[in-house]
């Protein structure tokens, strides 16, 4: 067993802004110097503002975008991104928005199917059944299959958006914001279908939200992140109840629990975490 | 009090190719001066309808009735197009939930600003402009008057926001609706946002509906909360009636199903409402709720429930069940 599921080594990632043909042109650092580890079977929360790199990080990780310096590891190994079908295999996405992540044109059936195909695991006869037990596994009825993403609605598109990143069987799933396009009863559900998932399977989440109820009921540890850093990491207590950066103690009173008569918090000038990272 | 805004039994019905969708099946509510309403619902629950009927801005094929819909005196439904549009931006105005689609990216800000209120009032172009950048800096905007050069792409989500709140407050109208204003904004920079707005309606004594689906911030800034399921209001009351003692079961269902910190224990199953939203095609037959909810009874399914009060006073439910059991209890 490896120590780590997944592990970030100085992981940066810089775009360079040209301002115009001749002007010198500007660094943008959208990650800076990142480092994470996260244990097999854990989940690590990503917070931060929008804007802030969560999602350059997440297209790193997915090796979907190479880093300017630092690396990713997989079970302490390096990835290699020449191989993207042996790095699917390890580690898949969710999408926020399971409304434009699924191809409109094709059946449920085909689209939890194609990393299958993709692979060239089984024949048809065992790849229609591996569709079916994942189905079952997600909470998708079996009717749905033959359905196209159109006629489903949010939850239940989430629901295959699952089914197709754990059809390979990966270690690691990275989910951007998984349950932010849904409704709050629907949210629950798929909430709940992660939990189940993860301990039935003893998946590895990276977790990224800007909901930190949600975070929080979730994950074992939170890295939190402003403008391309970390600016602070622990287990989930640690950060809940003794947050030490500014930007975090700001982040956690900005939490709007449904409790009348409380008001609404005061924070202080959002200078005061910009100078503190 | 006195009721500003007063609305009885409200139908928006849209034709669709499978049917007539009936989105909003019958609401009442009255608004008072001063005073912050919450509509809470999740999508397709015809809270967005609601507040698009309210202003007239309802799709040339949707079909609108009411028994009344008044604003201070004034029935809404018989007025003429033009009539309309004198009340429409001076005495109502609306703050749109994506502050990036609703200014137009070609004009600049003071532009957009002024335009309602030079249309509206008489008031010449610089009085028009000193009320601009007055308001822009009580809503938070810094170098208001360097701004109102400025495009809206030039500005961050949160200040495009402060500057679509600032329009709103222009000419000073007696009702605002803001339709999920916060939904597209970080969460820090939502609660400055909701201070704002919560500031500015008190200080210019502004009537508000604030639409949303977040109970969070239902909680922390309503006087009167309406929560809607299927086009109809399934229960309203004060925030903190509602909060310490909901009734209605879906109410009890969406508060929940939120993971609370410090109250929800982290890692156990939530408790979600199974299901999902019925179809608005077509004719509902009993009460819109029942498939989802795991008290619902034989009853539940042959007659439609009506809103009745729990407490003899302005705490309403559409459940008779619920109601029956709250009141025994107590």
């Amino acid at each position: 067993m490896p120590d780590f599921a997944l592990e970030l080594c100085g992981l940066s990632r810089y775009f360079q802004l040209k301002k115009g043909l001749f002007k010198p042109a500007t660094v943008l650092k959208a990650v800076n110097n990142v480092s994470l580890r996260i244990p097999p079977g854990q989940t690590l929360g990503l917070v931060g503002e929008s804007g802030c790199g969560k999602s350059t990080l997440a297209k790193m990780i997915l090796g979907l975008l190479p880093p300017s310096e630092g690396d990713v590891l997989i079970n302490d190994k390096a990835i290699d991104l020449s191989d993207r079908l042996a790095l699917a295999r390890q580690i898949q996405p969710i999408f926020q928005d399971p409304y434009s992540s699924l191809n409109p044109r094709k059946t449920i059936e085909q689209i939890i199917r194609l990393p299958l195909q993709l692979h060239g695991v089984g024949d048809a006869a065992s790849q229609r059944r591996a569709v079916k037990d994942i189905s079952d596994l997600v909470g998708l009825p079996e009717r749905l299959l033959r359905q196209y993403p159109g006629q489903l609605s949010g939850g239940q598109r989430q629901r295959v958006a699952i089914a197709r990143a754990l059809i390979l069987k990966p270690a690691i799933l990275v989910c951007d914001e998984p349950t932010s396009a849904l409704d709050v009863s629907v949210q629950a559900q798929i909430l709940n279908l992660l939990l189940d998932l993860k301990q039935e399977l003893g998946l590895t989440y990276l977790f990224i939200s800007h909901n930190l109820g949600v975070v929080e009921h979730l994950v074992d540890k939170v890295a939190v992140m402003y403008r391309g850093q970390i600016v602070e990491q622990g287990d989930r207590d640690a950060i809940f109840h003794h947050a030490q950066h500014p930007y975090t103690q700001a982040l956690l009173s900005s939490v709007l629990t449904p409790e009348p008569g409380l008001g609404l918090p005061e924070l202080p000038d959002s200078s005061q975490w910009a100078q503190a990272s | 009090m006195s009721v500003l805004l007063d609305v009885k039994n409200l139908q928006v019905d849209l034709p669709t190719a499978n049917g007539m969708l009936h989105a909003v099946r019958g609401i009442d509510f009255q608004v008072n001066r001063g005073e912050m309403l919450c509509i809470v619902g999740e999508s397709g629950c015809g809270k967005s309808m609601t507040s698009m009927a309210l202003m007239g801005l309802l799709p040339k094929r949707a079909q609108c009735t009411a028994e009344r819909m008044a604003f201070d005196g004034t029935d809404l439904l018989t007025l003429s197009k033009k009539e309309r549009n004198q009340i429409r931006g001076m005495r109502m105005s609306m703050i749109f939930q994506e502050p990036m689609t609703s200014l137009n990216p070609s004009y600049t800000l003071g532009n957009q600003l002024c335009e309602g209120i030079l249309k509206h009032k008489k008031i010449s172009r610089s009085e028009a402009r000193e009320r601009a950048i007055y308001l822009l800096e009580r809503a938070g905007v810094p170098y208001a008057a360097e701004r109102l050069e400025q495009y809206p792409h030039q500005l961050s989500g949160g200040l495009r926001q402060r500057v679509m709140i600032a329009m709103a407050l222009m000419c000073e109208p007696d009702l605002i609706i803001a339709d999920e204003p916060t939904t597209a904004l970080d969460v820090t920079i939502q609660a400055q946002i909701l201070r704002l707005i919560r500031e500015l309606q008190q200080e210019f004594g502004t009537a508000v509906i604030f639409i949303t689906h977040d109970l969070g911030v239902v909680a922390r800034i309503a006087d009167w909360v309406a929560v809607m399921y299927a086009g109809q209001v399934v229960e309203t009351a004060s925030a903190r009636q509602l909060f310490s003692s909901p009734v209605h079961p879906y109410t009890q269902g969406l508060l929940n199903c939120i993971p609370v910190p410090g109250r929800t224990a982290p890692g156990s199953h939530l408790q979600a409402i199974p299901g999902v939203v019925p179809s608005l095609v077509g004719e509902l037959q009993g009460c819109a709720f029942r498939n989802r909810c795991d008290r619902a009874s034989t009853e539940c399914t042959r007659s439609q429930p009506q809103l009745i009060s729990v407490d003899g006073g302005q705490h309403q439910v559409r459940c008779p069940v619920m109601t029956q059991q709250w009141q025994e209890a107590v």
